[in-house]
């Protein structure tokens, strides 16, 4: 359990892989076996005949035209669930023989899994655009990968980020009003860290310089953040809508070339400014994380800060400086929710996708990569309820709103214990 | 580089850990700190790294008064530190943990891994280290991080080094390996301050000994001054260097682990088809260096770990399965390995950690309803009979010293008719007067006919208190032997040789100082 | 026994985190009061910064400021003294107002809008005593309004029956939303703060469902509002007709009794305690941490849930989307103010009762935004967690350790 001096595996020399016995769980073959199985009934075999499903490949602007796809509904979704249940059956023979099933059969089955249930879900209507399904997804993602690259860029370095949502809202907040104010978003988007790492330095000081607990710390900022901008919306942005609250949103920008590719193009390539800075600063963060000196000091904080401080790094200012920039970081993508999409500030408009960053940073395991993926799957979720609940899909409007939350409560139960957070996470440094 | 410290002094409130402290190390010299656990030793050396700040005193280098605001500092004068507890951060690389806060870099802060993996191997080479740059550090063995620290000081110029309590940790075979690495550093001239409370050590290597006591340096000695000297320096009073008891009279086997084997969360078969029996009115001792299984073997009787298969019976009754609440009220009583972490809750009181495990249970309680009086009454009872010493039975358990923390522990476990004592390492970090203490409430448990199993990687200890002997050499039992058996045949047994291997070994080759040297703790 | 061993520090590193949560709860009664006062004075002054800066008046005076001073500064101490004033009036006593009655009616809404804060500060409170952040609260207080609303209008029971069977029925439904999380916890490891928070938003969408259903509409209207709960499942009033004060008060109470002995005499509330502080020592006792994880969230759930309850049965008498006001976040914030003691969750329930009944008072007579009371909870429990600031501010020092302390563990606890 535990020991005051580092463990070795067993004994002085490392252990023969005979010692090694791998435990294998059997959640992943069950969860397959089971979801196949839903997959075959509900969308195949119980579903109505003779109905036929249309994804739409590209738009009428595009050079490269694509024919929709239109598939006959049962069948495809009993020809996929019947993949996902074959999936589910190769899973269970790895399993008992010891061995883990490969990530990519597991993406497989999520991609087999979710189209079979498309098909089922717009049969018989107009269709829906596989484009405006990944342009949608890629959007509502932002949000959820800066706010994720944030808690990145905090817990690496050994704080915990709860206040990920007040650093958004702030970053709406204060994007929206000096937009409108000088009547330039750029401005605006210069505005939004600014707001983000005024509340990543509230952050900083309670939790590093006055040893408040983090957690704590974080719920109250985000009330607090919440109570301010709530009071200042209805004390001066709604009296004074035009000068305070109406700011230009971005257009979006298609890069030529990359930009004309089919499908894939239209969805990475054309997207407004924000979405293009998104891509550069998972990036520099991934490299810099990984790859630099700045990013191993950054690493040994996280994980051992006595070892840090042992070797004459400033433990508290090192962490300061990263919760400052997550917090500036999580501006950023607070300045989506006005600028990139609908413009004015509206009170509590970013609905708790602070949290669901925080599940999409832990699912991506704490790494800036893994946090882009996870968070392109939260917002596939979401898009996908939207576009649905457009089309008219038997499921009540509320629960596909549900969805993406009850997502995350999956996403955490299932993974916990299998990732590592970095080994210091929030425990206060204090020197003696 | 010449070392030296003048009246340095270090103050923790109204504690004085460090009292007008001299010392001189001459370069190339291998400068032993004696001292019991709780002396001011560590402390010492934390404050000339600039760990701690000093509150009076200096330090000079060669002569030149210096200061240091942080370990930084101290490494750029040529002071380098091994510390106690490794300072390695565990899912780093050798590389990376030794390029740590020095590191090379490329165009733009690009991390120059290559350069340092060069650094590593080629320091490597020349002590004949073989440490592998591209491991992770939780992966390899002990011993290799040590060395991995050692590789540290020398990447940074390390003129004096400072090891604290290096040897721990490692098997005899590693100590002498240690002990030649240390010889061949004094050569090349870095000066060497080697913190141990091992006699046997200090007087295999040493070339000047400073004994400390209280905070406060109590003499000096060379490596011909006897151990009963030194005992008596760093306590401060004539120590018996062994235990009084009278010989045991083991019953009937009361107690009996069959092909036990445990599975740690990685994967790992730490414990191999472990069998051994204990009999009423025997101590049991798990001897075997930290790391081999010993640990877990405990946690399994306890019934805290997950995955074990075998069989553990006590009086007939089967405990493999049972949760740690079935086997404690079966009479299994325990002292964990670590008690702040595991035996103690650190904000409870005294008299609340001392009904820990028997809240729920009467007089201490009816059904749900806690009686606070009747705790405190019992509490108040056992600080008396353990000599605990505490203001009150309502202070925190925090306030008290190791040594009265690790009583509290065992008046606990002891409150209550056991059929089973299970110790792990129990005077692990305590004072002499502890360690005394402690150990004659074992004897005594004993010779009130209930078996008791000690885990403890002081040889010493097993050796004074045994009266057989289960060596565990990864996660297996290398042997079964009487309490009196030598300690060259245990040390190597320890290592991995058999016991027949290991007596024939004995024999041909007496120990030599060096082999001595590797195991030793006053009693 | 020769050795006198005086008492040193242990050889070992102590954990300085460990210990603050307990320090903190024993602090000498005059370090926290007066802290107290201090750290809610610092907030109305930043509160009222941001009255003068929000304040349409002063705006205008100040575009002349330099001229004539003393108009902007005459506007701005107008905005915060009416302000304050009228937040006064309204929680605690109405000094204009023309009976008995009603002069102290403030005093009664305080008491009422108190009452769910208390429960719910309880609920989180707890939590936190034995290691678990509750910031679902609000799911749980929701799940209860539902089927304590449902039992209350849809079933006919004879007269005290009924309400005791709605009461049970809303606080089992929060103990099920909270032992989700418990469960999760315990079973999984599933950090609760994110699985609270989303099941906050389920409970959320789940009520606006419900509302759309037929069996809780309520008869001619279409807005999704319930039916009235039947009067015999209604919470009594405490002061007649005139006054909106309900036995929920007095449930609130007892459950703060029971609270606090569940905490410091029973052998249950022990073992939470144990697992909070340390949950490696007491499993190593033979306590089942993952067992006092469900339970705790079970019996946290039941106490936001008697939030939920007093707010459908009493205040209100009927079921909408909005049941929950709120009422779980400022929970977590009573809770913070009354660091995890149960006298302490009540008084500072009362304290952040009154802000709220005082905050709609204030905003229907100046204007003034109602969220101007979330910010000064959230800053009151800001200042409060950092006595240093505090201290620094107004040059003082305090007795005894009075912060909040180290309760996290982390996500991998």
């Amino acid at each position: 359990m535990t020991a005051t001096l580092t463990k070795p595996a067993s004994g002085p020399e490392a252990p023969a892989s005979a010692d090694v016995v791998q435990p294998v769980s059997w959640r992943g073959p069950i969860t397959y076996a089971v979801l196949g199985v839903i997959a075959l009934m509900a969308f195949g075999v119980l579903a109505e005949g003779g109905r036929s499903s249309i994804l739409g490949l590209s738009y009428s602007a595009d050079k490269v035209q694509l024919a929709p796809l239109e598939v006959p509904s049962r069948t495809v979704a009993i020809l996929l669930s019947l993949l996902c249940l074959a999936i589910a059956a190769y899973s269970a023979v790895k399993t008992s023989r010891g061995r883990r099933t490969p990530v990519w059969l597991g993406i497989t089955f999520g991609v087999s899994f979710i189209f079979a249930f498309l098909c089922w879900a717009i049969a018989g209507t107009g269709g829906i655009s596989l484009v405006g399904l990944l342009q949608g997804s890629l959007l509502l993602a932002v949000p959820l990968v800066f706010g994720a690259l944030s808690g990145v860029l905090c817990e690496r370095a050994g704080v915990i980020n709860i206040a990920i949502e007040g650093q958004l809202l702030a970053g709406a907040f204060l994007s929206a009003v000096v937009a409108s104010v000088v009547g330039n978003p750029y401005v605006g988007l210069v505005a939004a860290p600014i707001a983000g790492a005024a509340v990543g330095a509230l952050l900083a000081v309670f939790a590093i310089r006055y040893l408040v607990d983090q957690i704590i710390v974080g719920v109250v900022l985000n009330v607090l953040v919440i109570g301010v901008t709530s009071f200042l919306y209805s004390q001066l942005l709604a009296p004074q809508q035009n000068v305070l609250n109406t700011p230009d949103t971005f257009d979006r920008l298609k890069l030529p070339l990359l930009g004309d590719i089919p499908v894939l193009g239209r969805v990475l390539f054309d997207q407004s400014v924000i979405v293009y800075l998104m891509y550069a600063t998972v990036i520099v963060v991934h490299i810099a994380l990984f790859k630099t000196r700045w990013g191993l000091r950054v690493r040994a904080v996280g994980e051992h800060p006595q070892a840090a401080d042992a070797v004459g790094i400033n433990v508290n200012q090192l962490r300061f400086r990263n919760v400052v920039m997550g917090g500036a970081v999580a501006g950023i993508g607070g300045a989506f929710f006005t600028l990139g999409s609908v413009g004015a500030f509206g009170q509590e408009m970013t609905a708790g996708k602070g949290f669901i960053a925080l599940a999409a940073m832990i699912f991506g395991r704490w790494s800036p990569l893994g946090a882009l993926g996870a968070a392109l799957l939260f917002g596939f979720a979401d898009q996908l309820q939207s576009l649905l609940g457009i089309v008219g899909t038997p499921i009540p409007g509320e629960f596909m709103l549900m969805a993406p939350y009850l997502a995350t409560i999956f996403a955490v139960a299932g993974l916990v214990g299998r990732v590592r957070a970095p080994a210091a996470d929030g425990q206060p440094y204090v020197k003696s | 580089m010449k070392l030296e410290l003048r009246g340095v002094t270090k103050r923790f409130g109204s504690l004085v850990a460090n009292d007008h402290i001299d010392l001189v190390v001459e370069p190339g010299e291998i400068h032993c700190l004696l001292g019991e656990n709780g002396a001011g030793k560590s402390t010492l050396m934390n404050v000339l790294y600039g760990l701690l700040s000093l509150d009076e005193g200096e330090v000079l280098l060669d002569g030149e008064p210096v200061v240091f605001a942080g370990p930084g500092d101290a490494m750029a004068a040529g002071i380098g530190m091994v510390h106690q507890h490794f300072m390695l951060v565990p899912v780093f690389t050798v590389a990376e943990n030794v390029m740590l806060g020095h590191e090379q870099t490329r165009a733009g802060g690009l991390l120059d891994l290559a350069a340092a993996s060069a650094q590593v191997r080629e320091i490597s080479e020349r002590y004949g280290f073989a440490v592998d740059p591209s491991a992770l550090v939780e992966e390899i063995p002990v011993g290799v991080q040590q060395r991995v620290e050692i590789i540290k000081a020398l990447v940074r110029d390390a003129k004096v080094l400072i090891l604290d309590e290096p040897t721990a940790v490692l098997t005899p075979q590693e100590t002498d390996e240690l002990l030649e690495i240390m010889k061949q550093l004094k050569e090349s001239g870095t000066a060497i301050v080697f913190i141990t409370h091992k006699l046997r050590e200090v007087r295999a290597i040493a070339d000047r000994i400073t004994v400390i006591r209280r905070g406060k340096v109590v003499g000096e000695a060379t490596r011909d001054t006897s151990e009963t000297e030194l005992a008596s320096m760093m306590v401060g009073r004539a120590v018996s260097l062994k235990v009084d008891k009278a010989a045991a009279t083991p019953k009937e086997v009361t107690f009996a682990v069959s092909d036990l084997t445990v599975i740690d969360e990685r994967g790992h078969r730490v414990v191999d088809s472990v069998s051994f029996e204990v009999r009423e009115g025997e101590i049991l001792a798990v001897a075997g260096v930290q790391g081999n299984g010993q640990t877990e073997l405990a946690e399994a009787i306890i019934g805290l770990q997950a995955r074990v298969t075998g069989r553990i019976t006590l009086n007939g009754k089967e405990l493999v399965g049972r949760s740690v609440r079935q086997v404690l009220h079966a009479g299994v009583g325990f002292v964990p390995e670590d008690r702040t972490v595991d035996g103690l809750i650190s904000s409870f009181t005294v008299a609340e950690n001392l009904v820990l495990d028997l809240h729920d249970r009467p007089p201490f309680a009816s059904g749900v309803s806690m009686k606070p009086s009747v705790v405190r009454e019992q509490a108040s009872a056992r600080v008396e009979e353990f000599d605990v010493r505490t203001e009150s039975v309502d202070a925190p358990v925090s306030s008290l010293s190791g040594g009265n923390q690790q009583k509290v522990v065992l008046a606990r476990e002891l409150s209550r008719p056991l059929e089973l004592l299970v110790a792990s390492q129990p005077t692990r970090g305590l004072d002499v007067g502890s360690i005394e203490f402690v150990h004659r409430r074992l004897v005594e448990e004993r010779d009130a006919d209930v078996p008791v199993i000690i885990v403890s990687t002081e040889l010493d200890e097993v050796a004074a208190l045994a009266d057989r002997v289960v060596v565990m050499y990864r996660g297996r039992i290398v042997g079964i032997v009487p309490g009196d058996t030598p300690r060259d045949v245990l040390g190597l047994m320890m290592a991995g040789v058999g016991q027949d291997e290991a007596e024939r070994d004995a024999a041909e080759h007496p120990t030599t100082t060096l082999g001595q040297a590797a195991e030793g703790v006053i009693t | 026994m020769t050795v006198v061993t005086e008492k040193e520090p242990s050889p070992e590193p102590s954990e300085p985190a460990d210990d603050r949560p307990q320090r903190a709860r024993r602090g000498l009664v005059a370090g926290p009061a007066v802290l107290t006062a201090l750290s809610i004075l610092l907030a109305l002054a930043v509160g009222a910064v941001l009255i003068i800066v929000s304040n349409p008046e002063v705006q205008e005076k100040a575009s002349y400021f330099f001229t004539r001073p003393q108009d902007t500064l005459g506007a701005a101490w107008t905005a915060v003294s009416e302000a304050y004033v009228a937040l006064f009036q309204a929680s605690v006593i109405n000094v204009e107002g023309s009976s008995l009655g009603q002069v102290f009616r403030p005093l009664t809404e305080t008491l009422v809008t108190a009452t769910p804060l208390i429960a719910a500060g309880l609920s989180v409170a707890l939590a936190f005593r034995a290691g678990l952040f509750n910031i679902g609260a609000e799911g749980q207080i929701i799940a209860a309004s539902i089927a304590a609303a449902y039992v209350g209008f849809t079933w006919d029971l004879p007269i005290v029956i009924h309400l005791v069977v709605a009461i049970a029925a809303g606080m089992a439904a929060g103990a099920v939303w909270g032992g989700i999380a418990g469960l999760l916890k315990a079973r999984t490891g599933a950090h609760e703060v994110i699985t609270t928070i989303m099941l906050n938003y389920v409970a959320r969408f789940l009520v606006v469902y419900l509302l759309g259903l037929k069996a809780f509409q309520r008869e001619g209207r279409t807005d999704p509002i319930s039916p009235v709960v039947a009067p015999a499942a209604e919470l009594p009033l405490l002061l007649g007709a005139g006054f909106r004060l309900h036995l929920g008060f007095v449930l609130a109470l007892l459950a703060a009794a029971f609270v606090w002995w569940l905490l410091a005499r029973s052998t249950i509330g022990f073992r939470f305690r144990a697992v909070g502080a340390n949950p490696n020592a007491a499993r190593t006792a033979g306590i089942s941490v993952e067992r006092s994880y469900t339970g705790v969230m079970l019996v946290a759930g039941a106490l936001a849930g008697l939030a939920g309850v007093s707010q459908v049965l009493g205040t209100s008498g009927y079921l909408t989307a909005g049941v929950s006001g709120g009422i779980g976040f400022d929970a977590i914030t009573v809770a913070l103010l009354g660091r995890g003691s149960p006298v302490g969750t009540v008084l500072a329930g009362l304290l952040f009762g009154g802000l709220r009944a005082g905050g709609i008072g204030m905003q229907a007579s100046t204007g003034t935004s109602v969220d101007l009371v979330l910010i000064l909870q959230a800053l009151i429990v800001l200042f409060i967690a950092a006595p240093p600031l505090v201290r620094a501010v107004f040059r003082i020092r305090t007795k005894g350790n009075v912060g909040v302390g180290q309760v996290s563990k982390g996500w991998n606890a």
